[in-house]
């Protein structure tokens, strides 16, 4: 008999209508889910006792038949016997019913236990899993390292087969060095072999000649038969072997060995002072190289920086000359250069600066100097007319005189007389005129010779200029300040018109009569010096123009240097002249 | 071109005298003297011995007739060709003889060079001069005929004695600083002797007259060194031509190397100038206005053959000497400068020139073979 109480079904607690209810106890049993085996142990376990009004759900009085065909059905698809309905009483009997129930039971620990079996595999899985995960990351890096040590082992391979091959080929090259000298050792000892032979057979050879001297008893003496003496081939008689002789010989050959020394020395001189000129040629060429570029108006200057530059060079050249060191002149000729090239740069600036306002300041001087040449042409060819008028009127009175007719005694008389008379003061007149003549000719001789010791006195004071900036190149120093102030009081001390000339226009003149009649000095010297000689007579005139040409000459050097003690320095040194 | 006739002449004694005005040659024990131009005979001798050597005497009034084997020498004289003179030198043998450069004595060296006889046809007189090297070069005479240096060998050193010809009075006696003296040259200038070591050892010394070292030069070691060695005629350049076929200039101011010349298998130089005698056979002529390197084999009856202009690189065959054998034909064996100083020929390795000379004026330049005989023609290039 079954109880509805007892009977205990493996479903779930939901009360759904028979196909519904069919369908979801089938779906949960069938269902291998784990929550759901889970969930209906636990409902199992859980709802032992309480489950009865689940299972009331399921079965109930009515449709026990129902759930018994049903519970047949699905226990025929598990695979166990089904139980059996004692239909007549209409209640089933405990037996199949439990052994039934006890099966399932069965069935259902074989399924937890296979379950259980599942999850420690699952867990051992897992756990695998993880030990495998871990195992594969230590391997990769494992994997990681060793690559990375593979990698340096393979550069550190490829370093050492480097260096086996640099091995290999110093091991070849001294193989090579030891064949080589192995093969000079074996010539050489070829060679000494073949030496050693040919003495050893030479020895023999001696050997034998002598044991054949030995027992030879004719010997052949050596002799020389000639059927008369020969001449010398030079002709002289030969001489005795004495001591003297023997000094002769030892002098003779002195002699041979000094004169070819000597001609060896002279070639070597000679090749010597060429390769002098050549360098001092170069040098000249280096300076017209320089010069010949700079325009028209700025010649002067230069050509005064080429002068003075020739000088410069001329003295160490003639320093040269007596030096023979060659490193000395090497510095020598190197300090010339870095001069010559300061000094230009220095040129170009100033010429720069003063073109513009020399060739106006220069236009004017000229024109006045030209000017007053002229005058003083004029003045003398009026001086000149004059007197040939004088002479020729005295001629003419001569001549009225000579044919003046009266009486013929006292005509004659008084002729002669007056002949007399007119020639003794013509003799006067001739030689009164003879002396100037001389005296003229004395005076300009005077001038003359004053002019070329002005010549001479420009070139010197031109060499003590160069020798000045020269100095004063190699120290450039702050003493400007000083040595201006020292020129103004220099300045105020002279009293002449020039002097007040000259301080009215310090500024210009430091700054212009850069090119002034020194140009035509430097173009036409002869008519300049004159010119200035000549204006050394009449002082008033021609004083403040020589000041004025002296003070261009100073100027031009003050322009050079920013120092104007020269002026001072200079004007002391001309104010003899 | 014409030729003359064949004459006969043996042991290739065959020489113009100095003034250029006899030809004199030897057959057998005949000394056959012909006038230059007309090769007519002047004067037959008869000695009494196949002649070895024959020379002409500095002034052309005597020729020396060597025989070797019986040791004796007879001198005659052009000027009476009854006169005869007859050195014997005894049992002691002969191996060379020559002329003092007056013209009037004898050097013989007698037989394992025991000593030098110098005999005098002025006076009959006799000198000695003990202990001479036996070396490629062992005397040298001045160009001006003054003085005569001597390698001398006493007790394993070098000895170097410098005479004066006049009277054959012994100026100087150094010892030289070579371990086995091979030559000694003078310059033209009669004021240095250069004195070269065995090719054992590179090793090239300068004395002056007076016996003092000047300097001495070194190229490299070990390997076998100097062959040849030429002054300039200026006495400026000495060439030195070595085992490793190179020549070497040194200056006569400084006793150093200047420059130095190769002589490459390969000829690539630009400035070269290769001629190549197209023969049957082609062998390399070559090359350039101040260095020739030529070898000869023409025959001078045969058809005549061109010098053709090789392109450059060019070749020139080398045959590799046998290295096991001493003195190996390798290196610079012959130099040579030109008269005017502006050329060197020089003649390296094998070939088979046995001597090269140039012509007075320096504008040819004579090779000559076992068999042949070449002239080159060098033209003078327009100098500045």
């Amino acid at each position: 008999m079954l109880d509805s109480d007892e009977s205990v079904f493996l479903v779930s607690p939901d009360p759904h209508p028979h196909s519904a209810e069919l369908s979801s106890i089938s779906g949960i049993s069938m269902s291998p889910s784990r929550q759901n085996l889970h969930h209906s142990l636990h409902s199992t376990m859980a709802l032992p006792k309480t489950s009865y009004s689940v299972l009331s759900a399921f079965c109930t009085e009515e449709n026990i038949s129902q759930c018994i065909a049903y519970i047949n059905q699905e226990v025929c698809s598990l695979g166990l016997t089904g139980v059996s309905l004692e239909s007549k009483s209409g209640s089933l009997s405990a037996v199949p019913v439990l052994n039934l129930l006890y099966e399932v039971l069965q069935l259902q620990r074989r399924a937890q236990r296979a379950l259980h079996e599942l999850e420690t595999q699952q867990l051992k899985n897992g756990s695998d899993l993880e030990h495998l995960q871990h195992s594969n990351c230590r391997l990769k890096d494992q994997l990681e390292h060793t690559r990375r040590d593979n990698s340096g082992l393979h550069e550190g391979e490829r370093q050492l087969q480097l260096k086996i091959k640099t091995l290999q080929n110093w091991l070849k090259s001294e193989k090579e060095e030891v064949q080589k000298l192995q093969s000079i050792i074996s010539s050489r000892a070829t060679q000494y072999n073949h030496d050693t032979k040919r003495k050893e057979r030479e020895c023999t050879k001696l050997k034998e000649r002598l044991n054949q001297l030995l027992m030879d008893k004719r010997d052949k003496k050596l002799s020389i038969e000639i059927s008369n003496h020969v001449g010398r081939s030079d002709g002289k008689r030969g001489l005795w072997k004495t001591g003297k002789m023997e000094a002769r010989h030892e002098g003779e050959m002195y002699k041979a060995l000094l004169s070819d020394y000597e001609t060896r020395q002279r070639s070597l001189m000679m090749e010597n002072s060429e390769l002098k000129k050549v360098l001092q040629h170069m040098k000249k060429d280096m300076i017209t190289i320089l010069s010949p570029k700079k325009p028209e108006p700025a010649n002067d200057s230069l050509e005064q920086a080429v002068s003075e530059c020739e000088e410069e060079i001329g003295d160490p050249s003639r320093e040269t000359l007596e030096q023979s060191c060659e490193q000395a002149r090497e510095q020598l000729t190197n300090s010339i250069r870095l001069q010559w090239r300061k000094l230009k740069s220095h040129m170009e600036r100033l010429d720069s600066q003063a073109s513009l306002v020399a060739s106006q300041e220069r236009e004017g001087e000229e024109m006045m100097s030209r000017k007053e040449h002229e005058e003083e042409m004029q003045r003398m060819r009026m001086e000149l007319q004059q007197c040939k008028e004088f002479i020729h009127m005295q001629q003419q009175l001569l001549q009225q005189q000579l044919s003046s007719p009266c009486d013929e005694e006292t005509a004659a008389l008084l002729n002669d007389c007056y002949t007399l008379e007119e020639k003794e003061r013509l003799k006067e007149e001739w030689r009164l005129f003879n002396e100037q003549k001389r005296n003229f000719e004395r005076e300009r001789k005077n001038f003359t010779e004053a002019a070329i010791r002005l010549g001479h006195e420009r070139k010197a004071f031109e060499e003590d200029r160069a020798a000045w900036l020269k100095t004063q190149f190699l120290n450039m120093t702050p003493f400007v300040d000083r040595k201006r102030s020292a020129l103004s009081d220099s300045a105020l001390s002279v009293g002449t018109e020039p002097e007040a000339k000259l301080q009215s226009t310090p500024p210009l003149v430091t700054k212009s009569l850069f090119s002034t009649p020194k140009a035509a000095s430097v173009k036409m010297p002869s008519t300049a010096d004159l010119y200035r000689t000549l204006h050394l007579i009449p002082d008033s005139r021609g004083h403040g123009k020589c000041q004025s040409g002296e003070m261009s000459t100073k100027s031009r050097l003050r322009n050079c240097s920013t120092d104007c003690s020269v002026l001072s320095f200079v004007r002391d040194e001309n104010s003899p002249i | 071109m014409n030729f003359s006739e064949v004459f006969k002449q043996s042991n290739q004694l065959c020489k113009v005298s100095p003034d250029g005005k006899y030809l004199a040659t030897c057959v057998q024990y005949r000394l056959v003297v012909r006038d230059f131009n007309s090769l007519q005979i002047a004067h037959l001798y008869t000695c009494l011995d196949p002649v070895m050597h024959m020379e002409w005497s500095s002034d052309s009034l005597f020729i020396l007739c060597a025989m070797y084997k019986r040791g004796l020498v007879q001198v005659w004289s052009l000027e009476q060709p009854d006169w005869h003179c007859k050195i014997d030198e005894g049992s002691i043998g002969l191996v060379s003889s020559r002329w003092s450069p007056d013209g009037r004595h004898v050097l013989n060296t007698t037989e394992f060079n025991l000593r030098v006889t110098v005999w005098s046809l002025c006076t009959k007189a006799v000198s000695y001069i003990k202990y001479p090297k036996a070396c490629q070069k062992g005397v040298d005479f001045t160009a001006d005929g003054r003085y005569m240096a001597l390698a001398e060998r006493r007790e394993c050193k070098d000895y170097i004695s410098v005479f004066v010809c006049d009277d054959w009075h012994l100026l100087r006696h150094f010892e030289s600083e070579t371990q086995d003296l091979a030559g000694l040259e003078w310059s033209p200038n009669c004021c240095v002797l250069a004195v070269w070591d065995n090719c054992l050892e590179y090793k090239l010394l300068l004395y002056s007259l007076d016996g003092r070292l000047l300097s001495s030069y070194s190229a490299y070691e070990w390997s076998l060194g100097i062959k040849s060695v030429a002054w300039s005629p200026s006495s400026q350049f000495l060439a030195v031509g070595s085992y490793d076929e190179k020549v070497r200039i040194l200056n006569h101011i400084t006793w150093k190397k200047i420059t130095e010349f190769e002589h490459p298998a390969t000829i690539i130089n630009t400035k070269a100038v290769v001629f190549k005698e197209v023969e049957k056979r082609p062998v390399v002529g070559s090359e350039d206005l101040s260095i020739h390197q030529l070898t000869v084999d023409n025959s001078l009856f045969s058809t005549q053959s061109k010098y053709e202009i090789t392109q450059l690189p060019a070749q020139v065959p080398v045959i590799k000497p046998d290295p096991d054998r001493a003195n190996p034909k390798i290196g610079i064996s012959a130099l040579a400068f030109s008269a005017d100083n502006r050329f060197l020929a020089t003649k390296n390795g094998s070939f088979q020139v046995l001597s090269l000379f140039w012509h007075c004026s320096g504008s040819s330049l004579v090779l000559l073979s076992k068999e042949h005989i070449c002239l080159c023609y060098v033209e003078a290039e327009e100098e500045k």
